[in-house]
């Protein structure tokens, strides 16, 4: 089976992110960056697929800057086979991102068996890639799968749906599919598997190589700003029961007119 | 000339052992030090990862960390837990001998088998007489024809009650001093061997430490590192390597300490301000910053030179009496920026300081690596 996985280097959770002076993105200069959490999930389940069917190959795919490939290298220390880089600018939109990565797949001269997604990248939070790549390679997907079994071609996956009900979906390979938290339980990145990464193909194009051009950006961002400043929130003494009433009727009062909640 | 960049490798092996150390051991620190649990269970997962042994070569199966990776390892894991971190070097002090004094053969019988199988090892030199006094140790290795005959106590040997091989060094004539002191490898399944109950410690209690009789041990000739004779130059090869580890350790345990004084020290809410910004706290928590980042220069500089294939003695035995002094200071302080809640065993830091006592103690105390530094810089001048 040809398995590829898409990861996205995305800030670390703890990272204070700050946008640039400008304000046309964000500030990139003291960002640690890792591998987006639910891609995690992502290359777990491709792993997991390789040890079951041992002539399966791991293909991590990324879109994004050359200045630092963390997520590649920790995929491929974990034990993919190998990696594709698209250099791009880190403030492409979703379709650009979902059409450099079909254009990188085509690029590997493989044909997808199954590509693995994280259900959404915690940085911009835009859960469109995993959707806007099915539609472009005219393939099935499924989002928030939390179960995933697999007989030849048959694929039952297990999809979380609000208020925690479970959909289960039956389709047949190849697919797309975007995995959540719960799916599994990603390995660490042995030691070895860090020294070995280093020897393990990267495949590097440029946009143009994987034909998206400036003409596809759906989306451009005009400015970053900061969210505005919460006011320090206001404190009521009512510790003397007399005083409860009082506290009470200024509390309704500065709901209904300043706070204008109720 | 000088570059104190990680290579990225290093960097993802620092974030690896970093997150085992946060996620598998800061958990279990405490609960297996109160209850002397050996670790057996964590050090199963470390060795999967492959953050046991690492001081094997490619040729045998290891990873072909340099010694600078090595210490960057050991300092991520002590951070974890400085026990726990004891037990696994335990491993790299007993390896180390067969890696400097062995035979082709004698690597691929002995070092192979801790890469493809989780297997512990003891480093076994001092005696119940003779510590720093390595030199006048009274175990004997007899020749008795087609073998040797192993008679002798030992004490203080890290993983005895877990270990697959002690790594004996004994002598052939205690009137030779060093130069009879000769070095053999005892599968711990020979007839003879009578290992001692656990010691109470005062740290390091999750750790595995007791005393050993070798009492006429039967040991095949082929178990010799090196010819008879050469077992104090192995020994003395084997401490410049693992003394920057050592010293790596108490390092990792310094950092902790740091880590959680200046977060308590920015929770703590004293005269209406985080104790943070009281100028007494200040300095006490930029000294520990001075020493630790000391440290670390001397650890790095020692790996250093063993990666060069330089002398290093006088620069380890500098670094591991340093680190293990300042870990002393720094977690000392850890418990002072605490008050009292750092002497309660509620909170981290009473256990780093009990911890950091051993490092200034074992593998040469901090006297015998004044001793060591002293004789080289008159040496030098």
């Amino acid at each position: 089976m040809n398995i590829f996985v898409c990861v996205k280097q995305v800030p670390d959770t703890e990272t204070k992110v700050t946008p640039n002076s400008d304000g046309s993105f964000i500030n990139l200069d003291s960002i640690k960056w890792i591998m987006n959490p639910y891609d995690e999930f992502a290359v777990e389940q491709a792993l997991q697929i390789k040890a079951a069917q041992s002539e399966s190959t791991v293909t991590v795919v990324r879109v994004g800057s050359v200045r630092d490939t963390e997520a590649l290298r920790t995929a491929m220390a974990m034990g993919a086979d190998e990696s594709i880089l698209v250099e791009a600018e880190d403030n492409l939109d979703s379709y650009c991102i979902a059409k450099a990565i079909k254009g990188g797949i085509e690029k590997s001269g493989k044909t997808p068996d199954l590509i693995l997604c994280g259900k959404q990248a915690i940085d911009d939070d835009c859960l469109q890639v995993p959707q806007l790549l099915s539609q472009m390679m005219e393939l099935p997907s499924v989002s928030m799968v939390v179960g995933f079994e697999q007989t030849g071609e048959d694929l039952k996956l297990r999809r979380e749906i609000e208020g925690g009900s479970i959909e289960v979906y039956s389709l047949k390979t190849p697919a797309v599919v975007a995995c959540n938290k719960g799916l599994n339980t990603p390995r660490y990145a042995s030691l070895p598997g860090i020294m070995k990464a280093k020897r393990k193909p990267l495949a590097q194009h440029s946009l143009a190589d994987v034909g998206v051009t400036d003409g596809d950006r759906r989306v451009k961002y005009s400015s970053f700003n900061l969210p505005p400043e919460k006011p320090p929130g206001k404190k009521f003494e009512a510790m003397d029961e007399d005083a409860v009433a009082g506290v009470v009727s200024e509390v309704v009062g500065l709901l209904r007119n300043e706070a204008k909640v109720i | 000339m000088l570059n104190f960049e990680y290579t990225s490798e290093q960097k993802e092996i620092k974030e690896l052992s970093l997150k085992f150390a946060r996620n598998e051991m800061h958990p279990k620190a405490q609960e297996y030090d109160d209850n002397k649990k050996f670790p057996g269970d964590v050090l199963a997962k470390a060795w999967e990862l492959g953050l046991m042994n690492t001081s094997i070569p490619t040729e045998y199966g290891g990873s072909g960390f340099t010694a600078s990776d090595s210490v960057l390892i050991t300092e991520c894991l002590a951070y974890g837990c400085m026990g726990m971190t004891t037990s696994m070097m335990a491993n790299d002090l007993a390896l180390l001998p067969i890696i400097i004094g062995g035979s082709d053969e004698q690597k691929k019988r002995w070092l192979t088998p801790f890469t493809n199988e989780f297997k512990f090892a003891s480093f076994c030199l001092t005696e119940p007489g003779n510590g720093s006094d390595a030199a006048g140790l009274k175990t004997t290795i007899k020749d008795n024809g087609d073998h040797y005959v192993v008679t002798g106590n030992k004490m203080w040997i890290t993983n005895a009650g877990h270990a697959d091989l002690f790594v004996v060094y004994g002598t052939i004539d205690p009137a030779l001093k060093h130069k009879g002191i000769s070095c053999i490898v005892i599968d711990a399944s020979s007839e003879g061997i009578e290992i001692g109950k656990a010691e109470d410690k005062m740290g390091h209690r999750c750790s595995d430490t007791r005393s050993l009789n070798f009492n006429g041990v039967k040991v095949p000739k082929e178990n010799m590192l090196g010819a008879p004779g050469e077992g104090w130059m192995i020994a003395m090869k084997t401490l410049d390597h693992s003394r920057p580890l050592v010293a790596s350790c108490a390092l990792g345990g310094a950092v902790r300490a740091l880590e959680c004084a200046s977060q308590y020290a920015k929770e703590r809410v004293q005269f209406g301000v985080p104790i943070a910004k009281h100028q007494a706290i200040q300095t006490i928590i930029a000294d520990m910053g001075i020493k630790v980042e000391a440290s670390r220069l001397l650890v790095s500089k020692a790996a250093w030179l063993l990666d060069q294939g330089l002398p290093n003695t006088k620069v380890a035995s500098m670094a591991k009496a340093f680190a293990a002094d300042s870990c002393m200071q720094i977690t000392t302080d850890a418990v002072q920026v605490y008050g009292g809640y750092g002497y309660s065993k509620e909170y981290p830091v009473e256990k780093l300081m009990r911890d950091a006592k051993l490092i200034q103690i074992y593998e040469g105390t901090s006297q015998i690596q004044r001793l060591v530094i002293s004789r080289e810089i008159f040496k030098e001048y």
